[in-house]
């Protein structure tokens, strides 16, 4: 294993650790979520995001947008992992008065670009950002994390259109297939597969890799990153609950509840585990 | 109103609803977006396939480069605005009211309003000034956009506050909605000593007996109703409200604390906008002030030639003269 990916994994562990540490101050959350994207996260901001953690506003900075809003708790994790985020702060999660809302919100958070609780407007904000970031010459990347069930919402795919029409090589987005959202499995919930051919025939640079391998979203990501023409797209299936099993395998994994005396376990499991 | 020997037709969706021999000028809010993007190089225009109907097509030929043309798709539109504007640009973005308002609801609230981004939405046929019918009416865009926080609604009357609000509203640091007159607009403000000043009402003519307090374009008509209701011995003032949100408050109570006949005149429905607007600053400053709305019915309108809607509906002048002389009867 490349010291590049040794450390990869060593900021997801954190990441899923932190992420771990807030859920228990509130006891229930989007926790499966966040250990499921915790790596991708991590490749993101400690390899592909350029960005300064003690400027925040830095106008050269590339551009993360979290429009599933509830998986904030993973953005705050992979923000203090980042350096832009104390760790020490975590410990406010959703707490009055707290910089760290449960659902991300742009005027709350320094690190959090847009406010994305309501779903289908990462893409379109992040069109216009690309468009408007290349007009002004800024070399700055714009990046997009979207979930599966966000490919429900129709603005999703008015902006995909958008950015193949207008050429956005500077905009790439990143799809969550976790496989669930609200009301159950996506596939029972509303059919979104095949992910990727839709993405290419709207016009986008598509590849897909297991969201939970490093490696494979390290060079997904290089190999995006030398893409001209076209937006381009990484679809990354991830595993919700990874790196604590007991969470995998539960069943009421989308909004999910853990016992008092779980988290403790859950922590032991992330160590064992080596995730 | 009906011309004899004239069969009045819906004809074109976007159909002039200038008086005949009004003085007008062409595309007003094209010609002032392009001169203000020559003084400001961070203005940009976007638009959802209706550049040429709402008269950004002028921009558009004048700085092809800061132009961009997002189809018929408004959600994106607003959506992109609003990154444009995060990364330091002035956006105006046009298309029609109802699918402003109406169908790009989420997009103008969540990504514009909240981080209170300087984004300017325009939004053409407002009220009633289609004879296309509901799909194009945007009878009640004021009472959606009223409750937005942070959003500064325009209504303007005429090509003079059109040209002059373009400027104002990108100088503003947040978030406004232009109720948009497009085509041949009307020139009437010129011939008064008026400036459009954002968040200010204006008195345009001062009289004893009567208060019009009128926004868009229904102040030239109320101007045109005064003139003539002279001859009917009625005095009328007209104390125009370009801005609908934020209201200029004092204005309306200081010229409702008399006690003249209060006339709300809008091309909207009298629910939720300068009617009840106008209604509630008075209730909540504990004026007892009754108030005559003249506006458009809660009702999904008909499709038709816009004469005759306009006076089947009461926006026109002899239809406003008619119900300012039976409430001083």
């Amino acid at each position: 294993m490349s010291d590049r990916i040794q450390a990869l994994r060593g900021a997801a562990r954190r990441i899923r650790l932190h992420a771990l540490n807030m859920g228990e101050v509130q006891g229930q959350g989007y926790i499966a979520q966040a250990l499921g994207v915790a790596d991708i996260l991590a490749v993101v901001y400690s390899d592909q995001l350029r960005y300064r953690p003690e400027d925040p506003e830095w106008p050269e900075r590339d551009r993360f947008l979290l429009s599933i809003g509830h998986y904030a708790i993973a953005l705050y994790a992979a923000l203090a992992e980042a350096g832009v985020l104390d760790v020490e702060e975590l410990q406010t999660y959703g707490s009055d008065g707290s910089r760290l809302p449960m659902s991300g919100m742009a005027s709350y958070t320094p690190g959090m670009e847009i406010s994305g609780g309501s779903l289908g407007h990462g893409l379109g904000v992040a069109t216009g950002m690309a468009m408007g970031l290349r007009h002004q010459g800024n070399p700055a990347r714009v990046f997009n994390l979207l979930s599966d069930g966000e490919l429900d919402e129709g603005s999703t795919w008015e902006a995909a259109l958008a950015a193949t029409h207008h050429g956005l090589d500077n905009l790439t987005a990143i799809v969550d297939v976790n496989a669930l959202q609200a009301d159950g499995p996506t596939a029972g919930v509303l059919r979104t597969e095949p992910v990727a051919d839709k993405w290419r025939a709207f016009g986008w640079h598509a590849l897909r890799v297991d969201g939970n391998d490093v490696d494979a979203l390290v060079a997904g990501f290089d190999e995006l990153r030398e893409h001209r023409g076209s937006p381009s797209v990484l679809v990354c299936d991830t595993q919700v609950g990874r790196g604590v099993p007991f969470l995998e395998a539960r069943e009421k994994a989308h909004f999910m509840r853990v016992e008092e005396h779980e988290w403790q376990l859950a922590r032991e499991q992330l160590e064992e585990v080596g995730a | 109103m009906t011309t004899t020997g004239r069969r009045l037709t819906t004809s074109a969706m976007i159909a002039s609803f200038v008086d005949e021999g009004q003085k007008t000028t062409s595309a007003p809010f094209g010609h002032a977006l392009s001169r203000l993007a020559e003084q400001r190089p961070e203005v940009v225009g976007l638009s959802a396939d209706l550049a040429k109907y709402t008269d950004m097509h002028v921009f558009r030929e004048a700085h092809p480069d800061r132009f961009f043309q997002m189809g018929m798709a408004e959600q994106a539109m607003l959506g992109a605005a609003a990154g444009m504007a995060e990364v330091g640009l002035v956006p105006f973005a046009s298309t029609y009211s109802v699918f402003a308002t109406r169908r790009a609801y989420d997009f103008l609230c969540l990504d514009i309003a909240e981080p209170g981004l300087n984004v300017n939405v325009v939004g053409g046929l407002p009220g009633l000034t289609t004879g296309y019918g509901p799909s194009h009416q945007a009878t009640e865009d004021l009472a959606i956009l009223r409750g937005m926080p942070g959003l500064t609604i325009v209504d303007p009357c005429d090509s003079v506050d059109i040209e002059q609000a373009v400027p104002a509203l990108a100088d503003a640091p947040g978030p406004s909605y232009l109720r948009l007159l497009r085509g041949s607009v009307a020139t009437v403000l010129d011939e008064y000593d008026y400036r459009f000043e954002l968040g200010k009402a204006a008195e345009l003519r001062t009289g004893r007996d009567v208060l019009m307090i009128s926004t868009g374009l229904m102040t030239m008509r109320a101007l045109t109703a005064a003139a003539e209701l002279e001859a009917d011995h009625v005095d009328v003032a007209v104390l125009h409200v370009p801005t609908i949100k934020p209201l200029d408050r004092d204005a309306i109570l200081r010229e409702t604390a008399g006690d003249r006949l209060v006339v709300t005149l809008e091309n909207h429905t009298v629910v939720g906008g300068l009617a009840e607007s106008v209604a509630s600053c008075l209730a909540f400053a504990g004026a007892g002030v009754r108030i005559v709305p003249i506006g458009l019915p809660d009702e999904f309108l008909a499709a038709g030639a816009l004469p005759t809607l306009h006076d089947r509906y009461g926006l026109s002048v002899p239809e406003i003269k008619k119900r300012v002389l039976a409430e001083l009867s």
